[in-house]
């Protein structure tokens, strides 16, 4: 393997079911320097110091001219970055205030107040198996809560949802490096274009009707234009890693019967077992729009100000320095401090909600459903390489209890 | 005959004694049968309550969000303990190796933990501390109390002291719409542990949260009515002021009483103990059964010129505990050191507020992320050319990368680029720390001087 390949091969579509080699490889180096500049970080506490480095920044407006500048809208568009591609003191004051209608301390019982609808849709979804005896798991079940649930914490009105769905699905694939100018990301500014004249009505109705959910509760308080940013990233960063969230628990847990006995004796298993998940199968995979705004440091090597870096999430999660017998899927882990929802100041700001979400759907996916087996393993992928995971997962299933 | 031997024979069936059964404590005993301790041992705590969590009794306790009752430390595991709840240690006698209690039991050990902490400072003057209306916050029924008092139809509260207690239990008064009055005797809350120009944001923030701040002024009295209600307090600026309820927050004594005529090294400013956290005795040398942890233990800190540090932080009362524990059962070179860095954190006014080193030991002040003006900054203190703290009003998530800059001995003032920086330069300034010869009560990290023995002590440059 010749140096400054690794991170084409990462994003090379035929390394995508089983990228954990190459991420063993990475980890050789923890930080390596890759032809164009890039510095990818694998290594467990390199990247979670790195996470935590004031001297990183996520504004990729921050890099020097040249490199791709990923979530910065073109400056003609006259449009604002989205918290998660902003630094201190922007990105507080928005992500403060998205949290004011969110989360504690000001509204600790929102996200709650959403279960029973949540564990109506996995219902409905499970309920349609009926009569199956095979299904695919990402489209008949992982996929369709996930985009519900960003539109009840939104508040969009159920009968637009579909639309939310095309939406969704098209942004997602904006994210990965290697869409960079392909039909991926043509795609993606057509449905950012829609989803945002869709928005900004949405927004002005709430405004002058408020309703359920946080755009209401918002909309008096931001801008327009920060809160249809607010929004798309929701749904972004919502959707896909969730879909893969609940896909991969499935998939992992059908690929360890050992552990899915227990699991089904034991539904206590589902939260050491679902923070594993999170660790051995990570949602997002890495981080590639962070930038050095100084020189720093790091296990022997000085990356330079103004480098991209890469902080490689799933690499760190499987780094045997940190984690013992990393590529084994072992729920009974202690101290599982993975890095599977970020650390620092950008920690995945709806981990909450995630979690909320798998512990509804994936406990109940195993109570009723008895799985024969995996029709197709490994399950073909999604070409995103960030937000990896499987695009169907069809299982043969042998009934389905009440 | 090896101390290898010994050692694995005190493991199996030695007897273990813990005095205090809080936090450290707690954490100790379970320690030590996490690492296999198969011998007896015994919890003596003079509350009547297994270990609870004293953080949320300032903060959501008060406020109604949290019974003080609720606050039971989770346990880790079973540690198969003997219970003497409700009754103190009364003394030790280190030739007969047992401790006597209060109702005259003495418990034999082979290995002691002193883990008996700190309790309220009272009030000065003991016939104004029994007033009705008079209080201290440290215990879960000092909690209780409080909190029926302040629900109970009170409408002014006056707060003795604005450290880091004081200014949450004034928090917690004017989140839940009651008048207070704090008399904090320094230029500016939490100036002893953060110094004056942090101070003077925390001065801001009080006063914009509708709290009568009155600094540079000390109570001199508190009067009574006939039936020994509080009824007014008396001011050293000649004012008095008509309050029902008073809350004595003058910072914390260390529980080592019962320690004297023991020849441990033990007085008001804690138990000196090594960096392996065994105790010292009153001649400088050390025990070798006798350990402590927790808020009343002081030992060398490398980093802090190898002064003794006591520490009032939960954190660190964990980890002091954990390493007591192992290197009670454990032979000579399997000990470990104490170098924790100092840090802890409060909450107040809706910003949580966090620190890590020794700000006092700070001779300059940087602000390196944010701004003072905003009240969301990260503060960076210097000593001698290299970075020894950091503070953050809001912004207690960068901490730990200024814990690895004061670890490794970093260079003030920091010269690098970050996010949120919102000068070309950064300009030291003076961090205007009170004369350490008064006394304020606001520091949680107390720099106690060089001596292992507190009766050797001549002279203590104490912030706190």
């Amino acid at each position: 393997m010749t140096s400054g390949t690794l991170s084409a091969q990462i994003t090379d579509y035929a390394n995508r079911a089983d990228p954990y080699p190459l991420y063993a490889e990475l980890r050789k180096q923890p930080v390596r320097r890759e032809d164009d500049g890039t510095f990818l970080v694998s290594t467990y506490y390199e990247v979670r110091n790195l996470a935590n480095d004031p001297r990183l920044s996520n504004d990729t407006s921050n890099r020097p001219p040249g490199y791709g500048r990923p979530g910065q809208p073109p400056p003609e568009s006259g449009l604002p970055p989205s918290f998660i591609f902003t630094d201190p003191p922007v990105h507080d004051r928005l992500r403060e205030t998205i949290t004011r209608p969110f989360g504690p301390p000001h509204s600790p019982r929102f996200l709650d107040g959403l279960r029973g609808e949540l564990a109506k849709v996995v219902t409905e979804l499970l309920d349609a198996f009926e009569g199956r005896d095979e299904v695919d798991i990402v489209e008949d079940f992982a996929y369709p809560l996930p985009v519900t649930a960003i539109c009840k914490v939104l508040g969009v009105p159920r009968e637009d949802e579909p639309r939310f769905h095309g939406w969704a699905d098209a942004l997602a694939s904006g994210v990965d490096p290697q869409a960079g100018g392909g039909s991926g990301q043509e795609k993606a500014q057509r449905a950012r274009q829609d989803l945002g004249a869709y928005l900004t009505d949405l927004i002005e109705t709430k405004r002058r009707h408020p309703g359920p959910g946080i755009l209401s509760a918002l909309a008096p308080e931001m801008t327009p234009a920060d809160l249809e940013a607010t929004a798309v990233l929701l749904l972004v960063a919502g959707h896909e890693t969730t879909v893969n969230a609940i896909t991969n628990t499935t998939l992992t847990l059908l690929r360890h019967p050992d552990i899915l006995d227990r699991f089904l004796k034991d539904p206590d298993l589902a939260v050491p077992l679902i923070e594993e998940v999170l660790r051995y199968e990570s949602p997002v995979q890495f981080v590639p729009w962070t930038t050095a705004l100084d020189d720093i440091d790091v296990a022997g090597t000085t990356i330079p100000k103004g480098s991209p870096v890469w902080l490689m999430l799933a690499a760190a999660n499987r780094d045997p320095k940190r984690f013992k017998n990393p590529d084994r899927f072992d729920p009974d882990r202690k101290d599982n401090e993975h890095l599977g929802m970020y650390t620092g100041i950008h920690y995945c700001f709806g981990a909450p909600l995630a979690r909320i979400e798998l512990h509804l759907a994936v406990p109940e996916l195993f109570r009723r459903v008895k799985f024969s087996r995996l029709l197709q393993d490994p399950p073909p992928y999604r070409a995103n390489a960030v937000l990896r995971g499987p695009r169907h997962l069809p299982v043969a299933i042998e009934g389905l209890t009440a | 005959m090896s101390a290898d031997t010994d050692v694995q024979l005190l493991r199996r069936q030695g007897r273990i004694v813990v005095v205090g059964a809080s936090l450290a404590g707690l954490r100790a005993a379970e320690t030590l049968r996490e690492q296999g301790f198969t011998g007896s041992l015994t919890m003596i705590g003079d509350e009547p309550y297994e270990p609870y969590d004293r953080p949320p009794l300032s903060k959501q306790a008060l406020l109604g969000r949290a019974q003080p009752e609720d606050t039971a430390l989770p346990r880790r595991r079973d540690i198969d303990a003997e219970w003497r709840l409700g009754v103190a240690a009364e003394s030790l006698d280190r030739d007969a190796k047992q401790v006597r209690l209060t109702n005259g039991d003495t418990v034999p050990y082979d290995r002691l933990l002193i883990t008996t902490g700190t309790r309220a400072r009272p009030w000065f003057h003991p016939e104004e501390a029994a007033l009705d209306g008079v209080f201290v916050l440290r215990t879960r029924d000092d909690s209780a109390r409080l909190r029926r008092k302040l629900t109970g139809g009170v409408s002014r509260v006056l707060v003795i002291g604005a450290g880091f207690t004081g200014s949450e239990v004034a928090s917690a008064c004017r989140e839940l719409g009651l008048e207070v009055t704090v008399a904090e005797r320094g230029p500016a809350p939490l100036v002893g542990a953060l110094g004056g120009v942090i101070g003077a944001v925390a001065d801001r923030l009080q006063r914009k949260h509708g709290v009568d701040l009155r600094c540079g002024v000390s109570v001199t009295a508190l009067e009574g009515d006939d039936v020994g209600r509080l009824r007014r307090a008396h001011l050293s600026d000649g004012s008095a002021l008509d309050v029902e309820v008073a809350v004595v927050s003058l910072g914390a004594m260390r529980n080592t009483e019962w320690l004297a005529g023991s020849g441990v090294a033990a007085g008001p400013r804690g138990v000196a103990c090594d960096a392996g956290c065994r105790v010292f005795d009153v001649n400088g040398i050390v025990t070798d059964d006798i350990y402590a942890a927790g808020d009343v233990a002081r030992s060398p800190h490398p980093l802090f010129d190898y002064q003794f540090l006591a520490l009032e932080h939960w954190g660190n009362a964990v980890e002091q505990a954990e390493i007591a524990a192992h290197n009670m059962i454990c032979a000579g070179p399997d000990r470990r050191p104490h170098l924790w860095l100092p840090m802890f954190w409060s909450s107040q006014f809706g910003v949580n507020i966090k620190s890590v080193g020794v700000p006092s030991l700070g001779d300059q002040l940087v602000v390196a992320q944010g701004a003072l003006a905003a009240e969301r900054f990260v503060a960076v203190y210097g000593y001698r050319g290299r970075v020894i703290a950091a503070a953050s009003f809001d912004g207690a998530k960068w901490l730990g990368f200024y814990e690895q800059q004061i670890a490794s001995g970093a260079p003030f003032p920091p010269e690098y680029r970050t996010v949120d920086r919102r000068t070309e330069t950064l300009h030291p300034i003076d961090p205007a720390f009170p004369d350490p010869h008064l006394p304020t009560h606001g520091a949680t990290v107390t720099l106690t001087g060089h001596s292992p023995s507190g009766r050797r002590v001549s002279f203590i440059p104490s912030h706190a």
